[in-house]
């Protein structure tokens, strides 16, 4: 197979593949890992006229700073796989990576070019929007932060403007009390998820909810935020909670698309089994996570 | 369509240099397959899952088939047969001759690649984990048990040569 011809320039920092994008058109593309893009290019459905590499733009930095992980947009899938800082401060991210394709996919994908690529069935999305991660984007106007329910529009398809960038993703870390989960169904290891949830739950010092974050993706357009969905959990210890009540509210009223590898009632079934699920586990996690001085 | 010209790059394959004149839609499999004469490296999918095509990019796995040959420009690209730079089967590759973990032999380079890798990291791995390191390396032979029983022979012969030492 063989991508449609293409111009191919490196980009020495993220200010110069800004100059760039905006030099080489709106049919330009900037690539980091590639493992999305090039097989749309492959495929031709995808043939920008020009690939920037930002490959050269930034350094990996996975940093702690401020409540927040910050990572660069160029940290790639196994970096943070085998990251102990991002283990213990965001487990779910650590959970999702495992989850992407496979071990060279890991390799080469990036947080930053997941997030900007806006597959409607890819983890990090759902992730970035249960913890309430924002996205730093530098642009022709300067620098802008997106929040990452703000970012996907529809599948394949956020809310850059053409000549912005990702160039940093900040996550709020897990404070005291509060544990999290991603779970995803897909019918083979590293294949597209059919459902993903994400739950990020948060209980006080006698064992009660206090919060609830939940979002279900891969089975929209984008992930939904069904943290609404989970409030009734709120004010009982996990064992009390409502969970199967709510798993099935979030799967009856979450928006199901059509998809080719099973309908639309299957995976609507399949939400409220891993909602069910990823709850429990997030909820179990949280009540161990209650004093700061985790044992 | 935008003219499109050719850039030149430079990288090593399996120790060599390698000098070539691509255009920037040449993928890097194409480039070791034709121009790096390494036709070792298998098109398979050219999606990126099969695992057919892995290369050691500086030392990581890669899909071959979902690069372009000017990304590699300046890196160091490992190629099954740079296991074996004299002729003389590597320990992993006699490990899969000795456990019939190659039949058709396509999937194999890719397999032993990512084998290699992982254990190099991993030297303890168990068969879970190694099955988990080999998920997105497909075979339509073997049916896996024969090349886990191959990678986990070698895993053992490292140890006992470590433990040895």
């Amino acid at each position: 197979m063989y991508a449609a011809a293409f111009d191919y320039v490196r980009a020495s920092s993220w200010s110069e593949a800004v100059d760039l994008l905006g030099e080489l058109g709106e049919d330009a593309h900037v690539i980091a890992g590639g493992q999305s893009l090039v097989p749309m290019m492959m495929l031709r459905l995808a043939a920008p006229t020009a690939l920037i590499d930002l490959a050269g733009a930034d350094q990996r930095t996975i940093e702690l700073r401020d409540g927040q992980l910050v990572l660069s947009a160029l940290v790639r899938h196994a970096d943070i796989e085998h990251s102990e800082v991002v283990a213990e401060h965001v487990p779910m991210l650590t959970e999702a990576v495992r989850q992407i394709g496979n071990v060279r996919v890991r390799q080469r994908g990036t947080i930053g070019g997941s997030l900007a690529h806006g597959e409607a069935t890819a983890e990090l999305p759902s992730v970035a929007l249960a913890h309430k991660a924002t996205v730093q984007v530098l642009g022709p106007d300067g620098e802008r932060t997106i929040p990452a329910g703000e970012l996907a529009v529809t599948h394949l398809t956020t809310s850059l403007a053409p000549a912005e960038v990702i160039t940093a993703v900040q996550v709020p870390v897990l404070a005291a009390g509060q544990g999290s989960c991603f779970v995803e169904l897909a019918r083979r290891a590293g294949d597209f998820a059919m459902v993903d949830v994400a739950a990020l739950l948060t209980c006080a010092g006698d064992g009660r909810l206090t919060g609830a974050r939940l979002v279900v993706g891969a089975v929209g357009h984008r992930p939904a935020d069904m943290s609404e969905a989970a409030q009734p959990l709120l004010g009982q210890p996990l064992d009390d909670a409502p969970v199967d009540e709510v798993a099935r509210t979030v799967a009856d009223e979450v928006q199901v698309g059509p998809s080719t590898h099973a309908g639309v009632a299957y995976r609507r079934q399949m939400v409220a089994v891993l909602v069910g699920r990823a709850l429990r586990r997030a909820g179990a996690a949280a009540l161990c996570a209650r004093h700061p001085e985790r044992a | 369509m935008t003219a499109v010209s050719k850039q030149p790059i430079s990288l090593q394959v399996n120790g060599r240099a390698t000098d070539a004149w691509v255009s920037p839609n040449l993928s890097l499999l194409e480039l070791l397959r034709v121009e790096a004469g390494a036709p070792e490296v298998k098109l398979g999918c050219g999606e990126g899952v099969c695992g057919t095509c892995t290369v050691l990019l500086d030392g990581e796995p890669v899909n071959a088939c979902l690069m372009f040959a000017v990304q590699a420009n300046g890196c160091e690209v490992t190629t099954v047969r740079g296991l074996a730079p004299d002729g003389e089967l590597h320990l992993l590759q006699q490990a899969f001759l000795d456990h019939a973990g190659a039949q058709c032999g396509f999937c194999t380079p890719g397999m032993i690649l990512t084998s290699k890798w992982y254990l190099d990291r991993h030297p303890d791995a168990d068969r879970e984990e190694l099955r988990r390191a080999l998920a997105g390396n497909l075979c339509r032979c073997t049916g896996y048990t024969k090349i886990l029983d191959a990678v986990e022979a070698y895993r053992d012969v490292c140890r006992r040569e470590h433990d040895g030492d």
